[in-house]
């Protein structure tokens, strides 16, 4: 459009309108596909959801009163043992970087949990399969717990970091000043103080886990019956949707978007629910 | 009472390779009010956080010398810091309640995070500590609040309170109200003046006319080097050495 | 009586570090051990096709045929896609909420772009089965759409942050000039934030390259490498997500480890780029 002359002022003023209307467009265009998803699970959704949806195991197709009672349960215990892998090395692993971790040891590591972080979710399934189900010789919860474990601890670590550095040197050292000895003051004063926004930390990254189906398709496999036992493979609710989804039954594709409605309404509570109770971290 | 409790001889402190201390041999009498004044950067609060061996929490830092807390050097290696900070307590410029924690949860923190369990021991211990914080009558009847939620002069009078509840025989106060409006600062004054009987009190102040009204004796730090002390009266009004007397009079700091 | 004091630590505070230590390293340890074990268990596979496996598009493990072409095409390709279609409303909204929303909605509508980054892939992929399999087919190309609508919170966050650090006087610079806000977002914020969210596309694309479940369910899982992006295809996730646990043979196995540690490289290279890109902006505001 240069052509030698000063633009006018109105092919300004113009390309500014288009500009402001093409990102309002853009925009508009990124939160269509949200609002056309959520309305679609939720409509398809409610419509499968009775009381035996919550209450029973998936049931043949043609017999009615099929749900995903053990996949929800089973998503739970998964999770949880997620938790229990990932929680104390990531908070007391996050601790550490931010303490002690300022020279060439803590550099690699924050650079390891860096690069994990980007892993494709995949392939700690793959790990936990031939940590777990090669030796094991069978698919079971623990594998599949484990594959989230290392889903959950790139995040945990990180924000734990994040949030004890937060902490001002001043409290650590009024506590120190006490007379408690440093052990004392990183868990009792430090970590304390920094808690929320660990914890907030860890939602967030339960919810993603709760959401991940990939680290899960061979290392907890699934389950169509009720299953309390750690080392066999146990139901969850993001492989029971994939497997509803891609089947060509149409009762069980509509057990899927049942299931879809369940879990998007966990993840969402969780994650709205965390952002709500983060804002209020303050130090006074 | 012309007891030394705690006395100084060639103390030396870095940061890294630089010297922040150098020399410095003084004493504090038990039950007294001692000031210690200088301009910015001269290692007063360098000095007072190697009394209670503060100053080597820094990475990095060391400190040099024999430092006596009633006849016993702290920096030998039988000596536990962790202990020893119980003996000696400190406040800080900037209060510091612990977040997370009640008015009585922080005063009662040292008691407790050492192992006091009896109820009973921490109500009595907290209530003590507010009192002679001068902080009772304020919060007493809302001790379950946060720390956080009391004004500026109130926050660095629990910090007092926490620190004395755990019965230090010394404390330590490095500015502790150059963050606090005036009449904060006048309450935390009157303070020093009562608790001096029963402990001795170290208080770092870059006002003047503080040390002038709550010290029995001052000392003039100057580039991390003692260059006089002596009793308050006798700096302000006769000091012996020329840069006490330039510093006093304003010609710098 | 010199006493040199340094600092002191008591048995208690050892042990802790030390616990703390060894559980923060534990996590290298896991990261090099993934590596090393994917390495050894395709080493079948390696060495029975060099080099070529990458080159190849036989697939046929009946007869041992095996080649990762068409799996590293069809992750490329829907990843492309991806890019083409979500940088431009990416870094569009991005623009929007950062520049020119009123203050009112501004968290609003940043909140509703964070939430599609929360939904999972499954889900995507159900949706997209059904909403998009009827427009586009199940092909590259379907991939590549739901692959853009995953990956555009990562880009649109990213960018957004970055434009936000940008200095107001930067911008007030530009107003005072006399120029109109397009011209001032264009030479004052986006050159400044450049290195940031060119970072956010390249870290976009490493999302997509791992992205299995949506994928899989909308690429139409077929072994061949076709020009057309209308037309099935496959991915290195989407192969691993249904043959993984089916490998007939040893060599079979060996190979999809094979393909899992391709995909991995691509991952942490791709992703490695993109914090570089990062880092020299967050250096770039340091030295400001």
């Amino acid at each position: 459009m240069e052509n030698g002359q000063p633009r006018s002022f109105k092919i300004r003023k113009i390309k500014e309108k288009v500009f402001l209307a093409a990102t309002m467009l853009a925009t508009l265009a990124a939160i269509v596909p949200l609002f056309s998803l959520l309305t679609y699970v939720v409509i398809k959704g409610i419509s499968s959801i009775n009381l035996d949806f919550f209450l029973h195991c998936p049931v043949p197709v043609g017999e009615s009163g099929g749900g995903m009672a053990n996949a929800m349960v089973g998503t739970f215990i998964i999770v949880s043992i997620g938790c229990l892998f990932s929680i104390p090395i990531g908070v007391l692993g996050g601790l550490w970087l931010a303490e002690w971790g300022k020279g060439k040891r803590g550099f690699y590591i924050r650079y390891a949990v860096d690069v994990m972080a980007g892993f494709p979710t995949i392939v700690f399934g793959i790990f936990a399969y031939m940590l777990f189900v090669l030796t094991m010789k069978r698919f079971s919860a623990i594998a599949g717990g484990f594959a989230l474990a290392l889903v959950m601890l790139p995040y945990i670590t990180k924000t734990t970091e994040e949030m004890v550095r937060m902490v001002p040197r001043s409290l650590k050292e009024s506590a120190l000043a006490l007379g408690l000895p440093e052990w004392k003051v990183m868990i009792f004063v430090v970590l304390r103080s920094a808690w929320s926004g660990i914890f907030t930390g860890i939602m967030l990254a339960v919810a993603r886990a709760a959401g991940e189906t990939a680290p899960l398709l061979f290392t907890a496999f699934n389950n169509m019956y009720w299953n309390f036992r750690l080392d066999q493979p146990m139901a969850s609710m993001t492989v029971q949707i994939y497997n509803y989804a891609i089947s060509p039954f149409e009762e069980w594709n509509n057990l899927a978007w049942a299931g879809s409605l369940t879990l998007v309404s966990i993840i969402l509570f969780i994650t709205l629910f965390v952002r709500k109770f983060s804002r209020r971290v303050t130090y006074g | 009472m012309d007891e030394k409790i705690i006395e100084a001889i060639d103390l030396n402190a870095w940061f890294g390779e630089k010297q922040a201390l150098q020399n410095i041999n003084m004493y504090m009498q038990k039950n007294m009010v001692t000031a210690i004044i200088g301009p910015s950067g001269c290692g007063k609060s360098t000095f007072i956080r190697c009394i209670n061996r503060m100053h080597e929490t820094i990475p990095g830092a060391k400190a040099s010398g024999t430092l006596l807390f009633k006849t016993q050097n702290i920096y030998s290696r039988k000596i536990d810091p962790v202990i020893l900070r119980r003996q000696i307590g400190m406040v800080f410029q900037k209060p510091t309640p612990f977040p997370t924690m009640s008015i009585f949860d922080n005063v009662a923190a040292g008691l407790r995070l050492n192992g006091e369990n009896n109820k009973q021991r921490l109500c009595d211990a907290v209530e003590k500590s507010l009192q002679e914080a001068a902080l009772w009558n304020e919060v007493k009847d809302m001790l379950q609040k946060p720390g956080v939620s009391l004004s500026g002069g109130q926050q660095q009078r629990l910090c007092v309170a926490r620190a004395l509840a755990v019965k230090p025989e010394i404390l330590l106060l490095d500015e502790p109200c150059s963050a606090l409006d005036p009449i904060s600062t006048g309450k935390i004054e009157e303070l020093l003046h009562e608790l001096k009987k029963h402990l001795t009190i170290v208080i770092v102040t870059h006002n003047m006319q503080q040390a002038a009204r709550v010290a029995d004796f001052t000392s003039f730090f100057l580039l991390g080097e003692l260059v006089e002390f002596g009793k308050t009266k006798k700096i302000f009004t006769a000091p012996t050495d020329t840069r006490t007397e330039q510093y006093i009079t304003g010609r710098f700091g | 009586m010199n006493n040199v004091a340094i600092k002191y630590t008591n048995r208690g505070d050892r042990w802790f570090q030390a616990v703390a230590f060894l559980l923060a390293a534990s996590i290298p340890v896991i990261f090099l051990t993934i590596f090393a074990m994917l390495l050894w268990q395709a080493r079948e596979s390696i060495f029975q096709f060099g080099f070529g496996f990458i080159f190849s598009s036989a697939w046929d493990p009946v007869k041992n045929q095996y080649g990762a072409l068409p799996f590293i095409y069809g992750t490329l390709i829907s990843s492309l896609i991806a890019l083409v279609l979500a940088v431009p409303l990416g870094i569009g909204t991005a623009i929007f909420i950062s520049e020119l929303a009123p203050a009112w909605c501004k968290e609003w509508i940043a909140t509703t772009v964070d939430l599609l980054a929360a939904i999972p892939s499954v889900v995507y992929g159900l949706w997209g089965v059904f909403v998009l399999g009827p427009i586009f087919g199940l092909s590259m190309l379907c991939a590549g759409v739901i692959l853009a609508i995953m990956i555009l919170p990562t880009i649109c966050a990213v960018s957004r942050e970055v434009m936000q650090a940008v200095p107001n006087s930067l911008r007030e610079s530009a107003r005072a000039m006399g120029a109109t806000q397009w011209e001032m977002i264009k030479t004052a914020v986006l050159p400044t934030a450049a290195s940031g969210i060119i970072g956010s596309i390249v870290l976009g694309l490493g999302r997509a390259i791992g992205e299995t479940m949506a994928v899989t369910m909308v690429i139409g899982n077929r072994p061949s490498i076709s020009l057309s992006i209308f037309d099935p295809g496959y991915s290195l996730s989407a192969v691993l997500a249904n043959e993984f646990a089916e490998a007939s043979s040893n060599l079979n196995f060996s190979v999809m480890v094979e393909i899992a540690l391709i995909l991995l490289v691509f991952a942490v290279i791709v992703n490695g780029l993109a914090r570089l890109f990062i880092w020299k902006m967050v250096s770039q505001d340091h030295s400001r």
